[in-house]
C-alpha cells in the first residue's frame, strides 16, 4: 500500500511564540518503493518522519496507507501505537536495540508485542537475520556486536512485522560511505522484497544510489521532487 | 515479561543489589515480628493462655484502667460474678511477681494463686494441695528444681507437687501456681499475708477469670456496675500489664517503620531503575508497545524482584529464629512470618507502581530526540 503525507504541518510551541518544523508539505510514496528525504540539519526531516510514524500527531494535515487516514490532529495515542505496531516499521538513526536482547530476541520482541509467542515469528526472524548477513551473529547482544552489524539488526527488526510502511531515519550518520551505502542498498532491496512504501531520511546524497526517488527539504517545505521510478 | 526477565538477566548486579536490600528489610521486619509476638507472650501467656474469656478487676477507683498490681477482688464481687445470669464459671485468681529460691538458686517467678479444684491451672489442679505448688517448666528451669523438692516462696517453704510442660509467664517471669490461701499467706503484694488496703479487709485475688455463655456487653456492665469492678477480654488485659504496653507500643512502632522504609526503598529503587530505562521505554512504545504492555511489563519485574527478596528474607528470619530460639523468646507463626511477608510485598508494588507509572508519560519522540 502506498504511504500519503497529505499537506503536513507540524507546529511546535517556542518560548512564547511557535516553531514551524513541517510546513504544508505532501508527498505519497508507491507500495515497494524507497523515497530518500535530503535536507539539511534542522530542515524538518526527522520531524516529518515522526508524523508519517504517528510518533508525533500533526497539527494539520494527515497520513494515509492505502487509503485509511492513519494519523490526524487529535488522534489516539492507543490507536497510533497500535498502527506503529502493524503497519510500520522504524528504524531510529542509532540503532536503538535493547541491551538485554539478542539480535534474535530483538526480532521476536515484535510478536510478543503483538501478544503472540515469541517463536512463532522465529523463522522468519531468523530468515531476515540472513538477508542483512547475520544469522551467525543471532545470539549476540548488542554490546557484542560492531556498530554496522547493530545497525543491520535494527533494520531487520523493523521489517519482521512485514510491514507496510518502512521509515529509515538517518541510517549511515554512524557509518562510513562504503558501509552507509551497502546500508541503503539493503534497506531498498528489502522494501522492494517486502513491497514496503520506505522512505529514508539522510542528509547524505553520496549514498543514496540505489534509492527511487529524492526529496529536499529545506526550511519545513519541500524543496524540490525528483521523480520516483521503479527499478 | 518477555523483557523484564531479560533485563534482569541482563543487569545482575544491579538486581542483586536489589535483592540483597529487600531480603535484609524483610529479615528486620520478619526477625522483629517473631521477636515481638515472643517478647508478648513471655508477658502475657499466663493471661492469654487462660480457659476464660474475660477477667474482672477490682480498681481502687471505678474509672482507673485495669492493672493487675493495683487491682484486689473480694469474696463479694467474686460471689457476684458466679451468681451472674450467662456465667459459666468465675475463678478467683491470684497475681503475685515475687521470689523463689530453691537449695541451687533463687529466681523471679510470678505466682499464680487458684481455687482448689479449679480449671485455671493448666492440665487441673490435682497436684496442687496446701503447701505445694505447680512449676511451670520456665519455673522449673529457673529454679533448677522438679517434682518433690522444696522451694522457698516469699519465705514460705512450699513442696513442688508437679511441673508442668505449659511455658507459661508473666512480665517475663516463669509461672508458680499455688493454692489461693498459700498465695494469700505468701503476702501476694504485701508479703504480710493481708490486703494493706483498709477498705478491702476481704482480698481473696488479683481478679476474676470469667467464661461467660454469651458475652453480652450489657450484662458485664450491669455486674459491672453492681460488683464495683472492671471486666475486659482477655486480650484486652494484657493492656493491664505495665510493661507489656509500653513494650508492645515500641515494638510495633519499629515494624511499622520499617514496613513504610521498606515501600519507600522498593519505590526509590524503582524510580532510578525506571528513570534509567526511560530511553529503552521510548524505543519500546516507538515500536509499537502500549502502555499496559509496559505497565505490565515493569510491574511484573517489580513482583519478581519483591517476590525473590522477601522469599529470601523470610527464609533467613525463620531460620535465624529457629537458631536463636534458646537465647531470644520469639515466636514464628503465619502471622510473624506470612503477615509481614504480604504486607512488605504490598507496599513495595504500591512503591514501584508509583515510580513505574512515569512509563505512561514517556513522549517516546521526545525521549529518543534526546537519547
Amino acid at each position: 500500500m502506498d504511504l500519503h503525507l497529505d499537506r503536513i504541518t507540524l507546529v511546535y510551541p517556542d518560548g512564547d511564540s511557535t516553531l514551524t518544523a513541517v510546513d504544508d508539505f505532501s508527498l505519497t510514496i508507491p507500495s515497494g518503493t524507497t523515497t530518500a528525504l535530503l535536507g539539511p540539519s534542522g530542515s524538518g526531516k526527522s520531524s516529518l518522519l515522526a508524523v508519517a510514524g504517528g510518533l508525533t500527531r500533526p497539527t494539520s494535515g494527515v497520513v494515509r496507507i492505502g487509503g485509511d487516514v492513519v494519523f490526524a490532529p487529535g488522534g489516539g495515542l492507543a490507536a497510533a501505537t497500535r498502527t506503529r505496531l502493524d503497519q510500520i516499521g522504524i528504524v531510529f538513526q542509532a540503532p536503538q536495540l535493547l541491551a538485554s536482547l539478542t539480535a534474535l530476541e530483538q526480532l521476536e520482541l515484535h510478536a510478543h508485542l503483538r501478544g503472540r509467542r515469541p517463536a512463532t515469528v522465529r523463522a522468519q526472524a531468523m530468515a531476515l537475520l540472513a538477508e542483512v548477513g547475520l544469522a551467525d551473529q543471532a545470539h549476540k547482544r548488542p554490546a557484542q556486536l560492531s556498530g554496522g552489524q547493530r545497525q543491520r539488526v535494527a533494520i531487520a527488526r523493523a521489517l519482521v512485522g512485514s510491514p507496510r510502511v518502512l521509515l529509515v531515519d538517518e541510517p549511515t550518520s554512524a557509518l562510513d560511505h562504503a558501509r552507509g551505502t551497502q546500508i541503503i542498498e539493503l534497506i531498498t532491496r528489502l522494501a522492494h522484497e517486502l513491497d514496503a512504501a520506505t522512505l529514508v531520511v539522510s542528509h547524505d546524497s553520496s549514498t543514496l544510489g540505489s534509492v527511487d526517488g529524492t526529496v529536499r527539504m529545506l526550511d519545513g517545505r519541500r524543496e524540490l521532487l525528483l521523480p520516483v521510478h521503479a527499478d | 515479561m518477555f523483557v523484564a526477565l531479560r533485563d534482569l538477566r541482563h543487569a545482575r548486579g544491579r538486581f542483586a543489589l536489589m535483592l540483597v536490600v529487600i531480603t535484609l528489610i524483610t529479615f528486620l521486619v520478619t526477625f522483629l515480628a517473631a521477636l515481638t509476638a515472643g517478647l508478648s507472650r513471655e508477658s502475657t501467656s499466663a493471661i492469654t493462655d487462660l480457659p476464660a474469656d474475660h477477667l474482672a478487676f477490682a480498681m481502687p477507683a471505678p474509672t482507673d484502667p485495669p492493672e493487675f498490681t493495683a487491682s484486689s477482688v473480694t469474696a463479694d464481687q467474686w460471689r457476684a460474678w458466679a451468681e451472674t445470669p450467662g456465667v459459666r464459671s468465675a475463678e478467683p485468681l491470684g497475681v503475685a511477681m515475687t521470689r523463689a529460691e530453691s537449695p541451687a538458686t533463687t529466681a523471679s517467678v510470678t505466682a499464680l494463686g487458684v481455687a482448689p479444684g479449679s480449671a485455671v491451672l493448666p492440665g487441673g489442679s490435682p497436684n496442687l494441695a496446701a503447701g505445694t505448688v505447680v512449676l511451670s517448666a520456665g519455673a522449673a528451669q529457673a529454679l533448677s528444681a522438679g517434682a518433690g523438692d522444696t522451694i522457698t516462696l516469699a519465705g514460705q517453704e512450699l513442696r513442688v507437687g508437679a511441673v508442668r510442660d505449659a511455658e507459661v509467664s508473666f512480665a517475663h517471669t516463669p509461672v508458680v501456681w499455688t493454692t489461693l490461701a498459700d498465695w494469700q499467706s505468701i503476702g501476694a503484694r504485701g508479703g504480710d499475708g493481708a490486703d494493706d488496703r483498709a477498705d478491702a479487709p476481704d482480698t481473696v485475688a488479683t481478679v476474676i477469670a470469667l467464661t461467660l455463655d454469651s458475652p453480652a456487653t450489657g450484662a458485664i456492665a450491669t455486674t459491672d456496675a453492681t460488683a464495683g469492678t472492671t471486666t475486659v477480654t482477655t486480650t484486652q488485659a494484657r493492656s493491664a500489664i505495665g510493661s507489656f504496653s509500653a513494650e508492645n507500643g515500641s515494638l510495633t512502632t519499629m515494624q511499622v517503620f520499617l514496613l513504610v522504609i521498606s515501600a519507600l526503598v522498593v519505590g526509590a529503587f524503582f524510580t532510578v531503575w525506571t528513570i534509567s530505562r526511560a530511553g529503552e521505554v521510548a524505543v519500546l512504545k516507538a515500536l509499537g508497545a502500549s502502555t499496559g504492555y509496559l505497565l505490565r511489563d515493569a510491574i511484573g519485574q517489580a513482583v519478581v524482584v519483591l517476590l525473590l527478596g522477601v522469599g529470601a528474607g523470610t527464609a533467613l528470619a525463620v531460620a535465624g529464629a529457629a537458631l536463636l530460639s534458646d537465647a531470644v523468646p520469639v515466636v514464628v507463626t503465619p502471622a510473624t512470618t506470612a503477615l509481614p511477608a504480604v504486607a512488605l510485598i504490598g507496599l513495595g508494588l504500591v512503591g514501584a507502581a508509583l515510580a513505574i507509572v512515569r512509563i505512561t508519560r514517556v513522549d517516546p519522540h521526545a525521549a529518543l530526540a534526546a537519547h
